[in-house]
């Protein structure tokens, strides 16, 4: 269960200003039915241009329905240029604090703000900037960059919280880490190839993996194999016990052995019966 | 504030008779059943007791069960067992609703370089047969598919399949932790060569499973240590827990002579039916033609079930969802995905699952409280309006 504070709590079970104002002048509209939240906000102005009235629809989980409420309560009064400079972590703070898996909701309730005070501003809506890095979410580039600066995030996991980005199928974590390395300075170099074994390391290296690994295993089948010579990348092997007799011993050599030799001393390794 | 518990696929109520048995072995008897003096040695005996009661209530010999300490590790003690004991087979099968015991295992031995089959389901969490005759060869080690569903209580029709499977020589695996002690299973008749399954799902404490392990099934333990369990699972005994193990396995097999669920499947179809009645846009997931008796999974649309979730805890009922929410990911549960159950649905969906401790009146509690909660979600929902006027 969530650790939510008593104040997440109350205005979840008692959210303020649900609802549509119908002659508003601003909505913004964030999330999707799909995402699993969504949000609403309506705004209207009085004659001194500050905010008179602010609502909100949400659909989504309580800390989702929280931010709103505490959104809507903290912009009334607030001219637009007070209202802009919310941030998502100061709807949090309002809020006493969200679990960090559910920061994304607080940034919600920004870009639903900063949508409303645009549609008023007749700005025309912005174009998706950027390039879509993670498909599940439709999460761009840009908006993962402005998580890794503006809330100090440096982990995908950390990105994740707040824009969703990553958590879904997982298939865009290696361009989020490149993201969080160029904004944060810490590109690592490409990992340096693992230096080429030489020979004697590489017959030591399958001599023990032998050992430790594969007779031990061909033992339950009262097997056992012995390592007659490594010839380049080809390893010739003499099969005993019961695999000298057994049928399927050419299959344990290509199946296991030699994918086991591959992975534990090098993938280019060719194993080869010798009689 | 009274608790109305409709959780009961995530575990139960110890049953009284079961902690009674339970308290001796925790004071007076805590000898080790292991041990040349009688005073250890006589707890073997209350031991045999209970694993002649697992192995009655699922239709086994005794020899065939071996405590473990949980559903999860049963099921991990028969898959890698499976492989094992067939390493020049690199090819297993099982279905994309499986429990994350099986699922999460499966994800790690497809990324070890086993080939793995998921079967699919169709939209009522059935399962797609034909893709998973077709994908047995002669390379598959194991083919695992559970019993009951946990979240839908879709029962997949394991006798058949077992048989069939059994057929072509191929092992068979089934977790049916979800399933013993709520429907009559009868093991020895079936094709299962393996079947896991949980005592705190039937009112036994937490911290006990049982591995059921035909005879002559090929076998490796996968906690290695003592003779216990005839070498099959080393460690010193829970003792106190097989006791209430067995003791859940005695009042379950009373209780399926008896009425078995008919009551608690009248009181899971009569909450099922009222809210259906009372709630627009709400469906159930899942064949209802083959399911646990105490299981509903119903979907709410429009709404989301943590909000739900955390609506009903306020009256003190507890249930579980299948929505994204509630579990920290941001996906809902890949059992309602791989059915196809729109978004629109799944992130409200509710599972219900009753036990006999459950009464009427619970269950009219639930019936008055819940529909005002989804209407009231509704209402701060954008979704709810656009849905309504088209």
């Amino acid at each position: 269960m969530w650790e939510y504070t008593d104040k997440v709590k109350d205005h979840f079970l008692n959210p303020r200003n649900a609802g549509v104002i119908e002659d508003a002048d601003g909505v913004g509209e964030v999330g999707s039915i799909a995402c699993g939240d969504a949000l609403t906000f309506y705004f209207k102005l009085d004659e001194n241009g500050k905010i008179k009235d602010a609502t909100f629809q949400t659909f989504g989980c309580a800390s989702a329905i929280a931010s709103s409420s505490a959104l809507t309560e903290m912009v009334k009064g607030m001219t637009l240029e007070e209202a802009k400079s919310i941030t998502n972590e100061d709807i949090a703070e309002y809020l006493g604090g969200l679990p960090k898996e559910k920061m994304h909701c607080s940034v919600m309730g920004r870009d639903a703000l900063e949508k409303a005070i645009g549609c008023y501003l007749d700005e025309p809506e912005k174009k998706v900037e950027g390039e879509i890095v993670c498909e599940c979410f439709g999460v761009t580039d840009r908006e993962i960059e402005r998580v890794v600066r503006e809330n100090h995030v440096s982990t995908i996991e950390g990105v994740t919280d707040y824009v969703k980005a990553g958590g879904g199928c997982g298939n865009c974590h290696d361009r989020i880490q490149e993201i969080i390395d160029e904004i944060l300075g810490t590109e690592k170099p490409a990992l340096k190839k693992a230096p080429a074994l030489t020979n004697l390391q590489k017959i030591k290296l399958i001599e023990e993996s032998i050992e430790r690994e594969i007779n031990p295993t061909l033992k339950k089948d009262a097997g056992r194999m012995e390592l007659i010579d490594v010839d380049g990348n080809r390893v010739l092997v003499r099969m005993g016990g019961s695999c000298a007799s057994c049928a399927k011993s050419p299959v344990t050599l290509k199946h296991y052995v030699e994918s086991k030799l591959r992975e534990l001393v090098s993938p280019d390794l060719v194993v080869e019966e010798v009689q | 504030m009274t608790v109305i518990y409709v959780d009961n696929n995530a575990t139960t109520k110890v049953a009284p008779e079961v902690l009674e048995a339970m308290m001796p072995y925790f004071s007076d008897y805590y000898g080790n059943p292991s041990s040349m003096h009688s005073f250890g040695g006589n707890i073997a005996g209350a031991i045999k007791t209970a694993r002649e009661n697992i192995a009655r209530l699922i239709g086994a010999n005794p020899a065939e069960i071996v405590f473990t300490s949980c559903g999860t590790e049963s099921d991990g003690t028969a898959i890698r067992a499976a492989i094992e004991s067939y390493p020049d087979k690199r090819h297993i099968v099982t279905s994309r609703v499986e429990h994350p015991a099986i699922k999460n295992l499966y994800e790690i031995l497809s990324k070890k370089g086993y080939r793995t089959s998921f079967v699919p389901v169709d939209g009522q969490g059935r399962l797609d047969m034909e893709y998973l005759f077709n994908s047995l060869s002669d390379d598959t080690a194991v083919v695992s598919l559970m019993w009951g569903n946990n979240e839908t209580g879709v029962i997949f029709p394991i006798e058949e399949i077992s048989r069939e499977i059994k057929s072509q020589g191929i092992l068979f695996h089934t977790d049916a932790v979800q399933a013993v002690g709520k429907i009559p299973l009868n093991i020895s008749e079936s094709g299962v060569d393996m079947l896991s399954l949980s005592g705190h799902k039937f009112h036994a404490p937490k911290g006990i499973g049982a591995l059921y392990i035909r005879k002559g099934t090929k076998f490796f333990p996968f906690m290695v240590g003592g003779h216990q369990e005839d070498g099959r699972r080393g460690g010193t005994e829970n003792t106190a827990a097989i006791i209430g193990l067995g003791k859940a396995a005695e009042l379950a097999s009373e209780n399926l002579k008896a009425d078995g669920y008919g009551r608690v499947s009248r009181l899971r179809d009569k909450l099922e039916h009222a809210l259906l009645a009372k709630v627009p846009n709400a469906m159930v997931n899942g064949d209802t033609t083959s399911r646990l008796p105490n299981t509903t999974s119903i979907a709410f649309e429009y709404v989301e079930g943590e909000a739900i979730l955390l609506m009903m805890n306020e009256h003190g009922i507890c249930a579980s969802s299948g929505s994204a929410c509630t579990s920290g990911s941001l996906e809902p549960s890949h059992v309602l995905r791989a059915m196809g159950v729109p978004f629109t649905a799944a992130h409200g969906s509710i599972r219900f699952s009753l036990s006999h401790y459950n009464t009427e009146d619970e269950i009219d509690g639930i019936i008055e409280t819940l529909p005002p909660i989804i209407a009231r979600l509704r209402e701060l929902s954008p979704f709810w309006k656009q849905a309504m006027e088209g």
